[in-house]
């Protein structure tokens, strides 16, 4: 079945600009699972500009896989009832330009290493940038992975996040410059 | 009077002599010039352009490589889903939110989500926030000196009904300066934050009013290179949503991009939980 062509112009994105805080926040909106829960990792790290300069008003978002691979389809992505996996979170970047979110795991999907789909948000930035952050821990998975073989290696590991001993994860974001992160169109 | 030349791009953030109002419109100009001249020339240029120096803050946050074009995963093309009980009733109407009426025109604001082929984004989130009548956000690093309202906070949040259809009940908001350069200031505008059928169709825009005097003089609504999505973003005025002796109505309707992989992808097989 051929797709058909689109009939609708796309509404052009916007930046979010400096004063998104009140307007797009809500209750834990970074604990896509309760930071107590069982199989909950820390996944953080920093978004940085051009001049390396943490960004202290940007936010992302995060979607993904529940740690069995399972997808999240169940409505109510803002409740946080401890017990219904939404899979989505929201997380602004604190002052030194850090940000943190509550998750676990996400499962691989079948012959697709494991990952979370992310957007970033700022002031400053024209519009949304899509990009993904995938689990470190099976290096068969993510070589066998088409897209990632299509970057080059210092691009790649722009992508992977890094586990920590303590089983967090850690993913900085570069808007701009050296090891500016890898950013998706669809 | 010769305005000085323009400052190299990495020096702009921190400069201290800002532009003025001429060189940031002649900056806009010659901008969309060469976007128009790099897409005679078969370039595909995106709708919103990240590199924009004569929206400043832009200069050290936008990437400078192209955007790696990859086919979604599974996770991509479904969204985030949110239902009625998300959102309380009181959430989509922006003047009943204290003891008080806000001043200022008040309006109704409606249309539709769809996606790039009109199939409605049914029972799905906006997040909406605006400045109050004077110019004048909430947030605290807003600085500008107009007043506050005690009435007025400024954000909602509402769901698409079965049609994509979304109506809600504000004030007009004012336009407010910022630092961008000498003099400048946003047309007034809405925040727009739409999640679509699936999460490459996220959207973060702005809604802005027919006829701002504004609009040619704004580095961050001519981010959008073209005429006619800039055009996009313009709320139509709407007699039919005017009603008697209580609100302006306002009709903005929104369309969520591609890509085709989306096509595909049907909302049956999401369950109304709770
Ligand atoms: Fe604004």
């Amino acid at each position: 079945m051929s797709v058909p062509a689109r009939t609708l112009r796309a509404t052009p994105g916007q930046t979010v600009g400096p004063f998104f805080a009140y307007g797009v926040e809500y209750d834990r909106m970074n604990q896509v699972v309760h930071p107590f829960a069982p199989g909950a990792v820390l996944l953080g790290g920093t978004v940085y500009d051009g001049a390396g300069a943490p960004v202290p008003d940007a936010f992302l978002e995060i979607f993904a896989a529940d740690s069995d691979g399972r997808m999240p389809r169940v409505r109510g992505a803002f409740r946080r009832d401890d017990h219904t996996f939404a899979g989505f979170g929201r997380a602004f970047t604190n002052d030194d330009g850090r940000y943190e979110f509550f998750v676990r795991n996400p499962g691989a999907g079948a012959g697709h290493p494991a990952l979370f789909a992310a957007i970033v948000f700022a002031r400053g930035l024209p519009d949304k940038l899509h990009t993904r952050i995938y689990l470190p821990d099976d290096p068969d998975s993510l070589a066998s992975d088409p897209f990632l073989a299509s970057l080059e290696g210092a691009e790649q590991a722009t992508l992977i996040a890094e586990r920590r001993p303590d089983g967090s994860l850690q993913h900085d974001i570069r808007l701009q410059g050296e090891n500016e992160t890898v950013f998706l169109a669809f | 009077m010769t305005p000085p030349p323009a400052p190299a791009p990495e020096s702009l953030t921190d400069t201290p002599v800002r532009a003025s109002q001429a060189d940031i419109t002649a900056e806009i100009d010659a901008l969309h010039r060469s976007f128009e001249q790099r897409e005679l020339s078969g370039e595909r240029l995106p709708s919103t352009v990240h590199d924009f120096p004569a929206y400043r803050s832009s200069v050290l946050r936008h990437p400078t490589k192209n955007l790696k074009l990859v086919d979604p995963e599974t996770i991509e093309l479904l969204s985030p889903a949110f239902g009625q009980r998300d959102v309380a009733a009181i959430e989509s109407d922006l003047t009943i939110q204290h003891a008080g009426e806000p001043l200022g025109e008040r309006m109704t604001v409606s249309g539709r989500v769809t996606d790039s082929w009109g199939r409605p984004v049914a029972n799905q989130l906006i997040e909406v926030w605006q400045a109050n009548s004077a110019g004048r956000y909430i947030h605290q690093r807003d600085q500008h000196p107009a007043p506050l309202d005690p009435n007025f906070t400024g954000a909602g949040r509402l769901i698409t009904d079965d049609a994509g259809e979304y109506t809600f009940t504000t004030i007009k908001p004012g336009p407010y300066p910022w630092k961008n350069h000498v003099n400048a200031w946003r047309p007034a505008h809405i925040h727009f934050s739409v999640f679509g059928s699936s999460f490459t169709q996220r959207l973060v825009t702005q809604m802005y009013f027919p006829g701002d005097p504004l609009f040619a003089l704004d580095p961050i609504l001519n981010t959008i290179w073209r005429q006619k999505d800039r055009d996009s973003l313009i709320a139509v005025y709407d007699h039919e949503l005017t009603s008697p002796e209580w609100t302006t109505g306002y009709r903005f309707d929104i369309v969520v991009d591609g890509p085709d992989a989306t096509w595909f992808e049907n909302d049956d097989e999401r369950g109304e939980q709770s």
